[in-house]
């Protein structure tokens, strides 16, 4: 019998983590489910991006970002790009109260969770209200799923005989009050800096710029709204007490990883819109 | 997502998971179920998996008749059926099938047979019957989801249904629904609202194969039971596993693209559509790109195929390997060629565009990394044939369809090897030679394995068998007449007969092969009808068949057939079982077969990496260890 013991003791499973009865990451289920989500949404997000990607290489003529995006609530002041790095710094920030949220139910600290998960939600319901302001905005300078004022205006010059037109680079144009047609601006001034010919021409810049930003921003959107709906659940269930009765805050940080794969997409539809 | 916490799963943790453990299944035990939990609104995996079977069953048969309708119109053309029109009535007026809904079945006949049969009925099936049961595990990580998995695929045939039986009929711009074909409501009847549908049973689809995925590879990764490390897991598990990561990451593709194209279809954007006249008008759309469509359709649509078959081949590795009695051979290369296949799987898929105006250096690429599928599926075939080889083979029904399956993924795979050259490509394309390929390497073989399947694990499934000889029967007709009704279509597509054609009477360069047409037809119905009698099998064995009167009928090794005869919810009454040894210890020192379970003799070592090492029968000696 010794002998057997012996054995079995010498036999006994080499027990390392991938040998099962144990989670081998050190991650439950539902942690991994998370991240195999988050892998998964990323390949949706990299299909639209792709198409993004395909469909601008294609077309000649593409809206300057500065162009377009230039304009800041409140003021009239020309500042290119200036209201979506104030968009970014908000989902930014809310990360990063999220990540202090996690820490804190680490720490089993209820107050400190619904603080730090309070302000995760203001800041992405910040971020959504700054896409809706701009969104809006961009709507009614005329920019559609249909129409793109953001286009370029030409000179005509003659060629041996010939008219051609010649590039300019882009203009901004207004909307008309009354008509609600399409104008050029009393200040339009080319995206170069040169200031609009008066024998200008106007034309309609690419729409599937519009078709793109309204359709890839609009689903990071949908994305956001679903955080900021699981993020108030959790706020919730914080409050309730729900986790601390059962010591486990592992629910917070599964919905943080959500949230900050939601701001990790941010940044490449910032920069695939608004930088390139 | 609190509520997926499940105490019935939470096990082996610590020194009191066992006793825990037990508890939870007691509470389960002590439970009554009503009928609705039980059967309709069950989160146990086993009754999932019969519930994604018998709805794959249900789509099967109309997918199946649905290619006897269309056959019947290439056969005789001129023919008119009455019965055409009793099922499908103005379609077929005067029982002569429309050229509208000719192509309505081809594209339902595909997208039904694709999806909901080979995907939903095979994979969903399986790695939900299998996963908890094989790898012990009282269930999945979340039955909940699980549930919600299946509900999902309800809803999904739900709508595709609905498209069935609207006014313009489904959707008919085939399975791949290019646009702009498939963008422009106005293009055809079947581009109107049974193309709406279509899109969105297919994203509610999507959902219910992301919320399985999510499950098994999470089950597999954290609830295997003590012992089961990743090279003790049956080629089933592994094949289930790499299935489920496969779809987690094509399926969101298509996902976006088909939401891409309903944007374009309701919302006027352009992304696949560029200037265009329909009807001699000029539409508003400019500047897309139909064939960035395609990318994104074929970036699922070729590992689709691989989320197809990967199971079928599994679930023969097992079959095989029980019944004949002998380990598999070459484990760790089965389990490396599934991983090249699923890795090879996302990067071929610009071999179904060559024809559409790929460049031709990129084509050069897709076809090597397309040829190279070829080295994987080479050493699985030779591992299964050197499986057989020299073994005490049982031909029961489940084995004739594994060894089946292997037949067919030979004669169709060979095929591949001639379609995935782009020169070979330019003639074959959309002819019958890819009809024939396709249907064979994985329309047909995996319907083999999922035979295979059916026949080996309805006992455990039901707790009766399936009757033999009707097994018989549907495996001889079936075996003669896939291959009756697809070699043919070889010829037909060598000389150049296009596929999705409604009428051939008109080309008479076609018309020699009239004969042939009928001939290919009056075999799919035979195979047809053969496939009705399993199905009344099927029924009838549920409630009447043999009973299984012992807990290890085939003599397997791994760990479904510790489970009781008929398994509760949480499959085990006791202890969940350690695992000790690899599922493959079939005649070994001596014995008929060692079941997992069971601890390793004292002269015994776990070197089974040596597929080749069956002892011969000569060599037998019982009580000696001769390992």
């Amino acid at each position: 019998m010794a002998a057997d013991t012996q054995f079995e003791k010498e036999t006994e499973q080499v027990q390392d983590n991938w040998s099962g009865g144990n989670e081998p990451m050190k991650a439950s289920y539902g942690k991994l489910m998370m991240w195999y989500f988050i892998l998964s949404d990323a390949f949706t997000f990299a299909a639209f991006l792709i198409t993004y990607a395909a469909l601008r290489m294609s077309s000649e003529i593409w809206p300057d970002p500065n162009a377009v995006f230039n304009s800041m609530p409140f003021t009239h002041a020309r500042l290119p790009l200036g209201f979506v790095t104030v968009m970014t710094f908000i989902l930014i920030l809310s990360s990063v109260f999220v990540v202090r949220a996690v820490q804190e139910g680490h720490r089993f600290n209820q107050k400190g969770v619904l603080l730090w998960m309070f302000l995760g939600i203001v800041g992405g319901l910040g971020f959504l209200g700054c896409q809706a302001w701009e969104w809006n905005h961009l709507i009614h300078q005329g920019l559609t799923l249909q129409s793109n004022p953001f286009g370029y205006y030409t000179t005509n010059e003659v060629v041996e005989g010939q008219t051609v037109d010649v590039f300019k680079g882009y203009v901004n144009l207004a909307v008309d009050e009354e008509t609600h047609a399409l104008v050029l601006g009393e200040d339009a001034v080319s995206t170069k800096g040169e200031a609009v010919p008066a024998e200008a021409k106007w034309h309609q810049g690419n729409w599937l710029f519009g078709c793109l930003f309204f359709f890839i921003t609009g689903f990071h959107g949908f994305h956001v709204t679903t955080g900021v709906l699981l993020n108030c659940m959790i706020w919730i269930q914080s409050a309730r007490g729900v986790y601390q009765r059962k010591r486990n805050y592992e629910m917070v940080e599964k919905v943080g990883l959500y949230w900050h794969f939601v701001d990790l997409v941010w940044v490449f539809v910032f920069l695939a819109f608004y930088l390139l | 997502m609190a509520e997926l916490h499940n105490p019935a799963i939470e096990v082996h943790h610590d020194d009191h998971a066992h006793a825990h453990d037990h508890h939870g299944h007691d509470d389960h035990g002590h439970h009554e179920l009503n009928f609705i939990e039980k059967y309709i609104f069950s989160q146990d995996h086993k009754v999932i998996g019969k519930q994604f079977l018998i709805l794959g069953m249900a789509w099967a048969i109309v997918g199946g008749l649905f290619s006897i309708f269309f056959r019947l119109q290439l056969a005789w053309p001129d023919e008119s059926f009455p019965i055409l029109e009793w099922f499908l009535g103005g379609w077929a007026e005067g029982g002569k099938l429309s050229a509208d809904f000719y192509y309505a079945l081809v594209t339902m006949h595909g997208t039904i047979l694709v999806f909901f049969v080979l995907t939903a009925g095979l994979s969903g099936t399986f790695s939900n019957f299998l996963i908890p049961l094989q790898i012990g595990a009282r269930d999945m990580a979340s039955p909940a989801m699980n549930m919600g998995s299946f509900w999902f695929f309800v809803l999904s045939s739900i709508v595709m249904f609905v498209s069935l039986v609207i006014q313009t009929g489904p959707a008919a711009g085939g399975w791949t629904a290019y646009p702009p074909l498939s963008a422009l409501p106005q293009a055809s009847q079947g581009s109107g609202l049974g193309m709406d549908l279509w899109l969105i049973s297919i994203a509610l689809f999507i959902i219910s194969v992301a919320l399985g995925g999510l499950n098994y590879v999470t089950t597999i990764i954290n609830m295997r039971t003590k012992g089961m490390d990743f090279f003790r897991m049956p080629l089933t598990i592994w094949a289930f596993f790499f299935t489920a990561i496969i779809g987690l990451l094509s399926f969101p593709v298509l996902f976006g693209a088909a939401i891409l194209l309903e944007f374009d279809r309701l919302l006027g954007t352009s992304f696949f559509l560029s200037d265009i006249y329909v009807a001699g008008e000029a539409l508003h759309h400019s500047g897309g790109s139909p064939i960035l469509f395609q990318h994104l359709f074929w970036f699922l649509g070729h590992p689709e195929v691989y989320i197809i078959i990967l199971p079928a081949m599994g679930i023969v590795s097992e079959v095989m390997a029980v019944h004949s009695r002998k380990p598999i051979f070459g484990y760790k290369a089965m389990v490396f060629s599934i991983l090249g296949i699923t890795i090879l799987s996302f990067i071929v898929w610009a071999h179904h565009m060559f024809v559409t105006g790929l460049n031709p250096f990129v084509a050069s690429i897709f076809v090597l990394f397309t040829l190279l599928i070829a080295v994987p599926s080479a050493i699985k075939v030779f591992n299964w044939i050197t499986t057989l080889w020299r073994g005490s083979i049982r031909l029961n029904p489940a084995m004739l369809f594994a060894i089946g399956f292997v037949s067919l993924f030979i004669s169709g795979g060979l095929t591949g090897i001639y379609l995935g050259n782009a020169t070979l490509d330019i003639q074959l394309h959309d002819t019958y030679f890819v009809v024939a390929h396709f249907h064979i390497v994985m329309g047909l073989a995996a319907f083999y394995g999922m035979f295979a399947g059916i026949y080996h694990w309805f006992p455990k499934m039901f707790g009766r068998y399936l009757n033999s000889t009707l097994g018989y029967i549907h495996f001889y007709v079936t075996l003669v007449g896939s291959y009756a009704i697809f070699w043919p279509m070889h010829y037909i597509g060598m000389s150049g007969v296009p596929r999705r054609y409604f009428d051939f009477t008109v080309f008479n360069q076609f018309n020699q092969y009239a004969d042939l047409n009928k001939f290919i037809t009056v075999a799919a119905i035979v195979v047809f009808f053969v496939n009705l009698l399993f199905v009344i099998n099927f029924f009838y064995s549920i409630f009447k068949g043999r009973k299984v009167t012992v807990q290890n009928p085939w003599g397997a090794t791994t760990l479904e057939w510790t489970a009781p005869i008929n398994p509760g919810h949480g499959n085990w009454e006791g202890d969940i079982p350690a695992v000790y040894r690899w599922p493959y210890d079939y005649s070994i020192n001596g014995r008929d077969f060692i079941p997992q379970t069971e601890k390793l003799g004292p002269n015994e070592s776990e070197d089974h990496d040596i597929g080749s090492d069956t002892p011969k029968p000569t060599e037998k000696v019982p009580g000696e260890n001769l390992h």
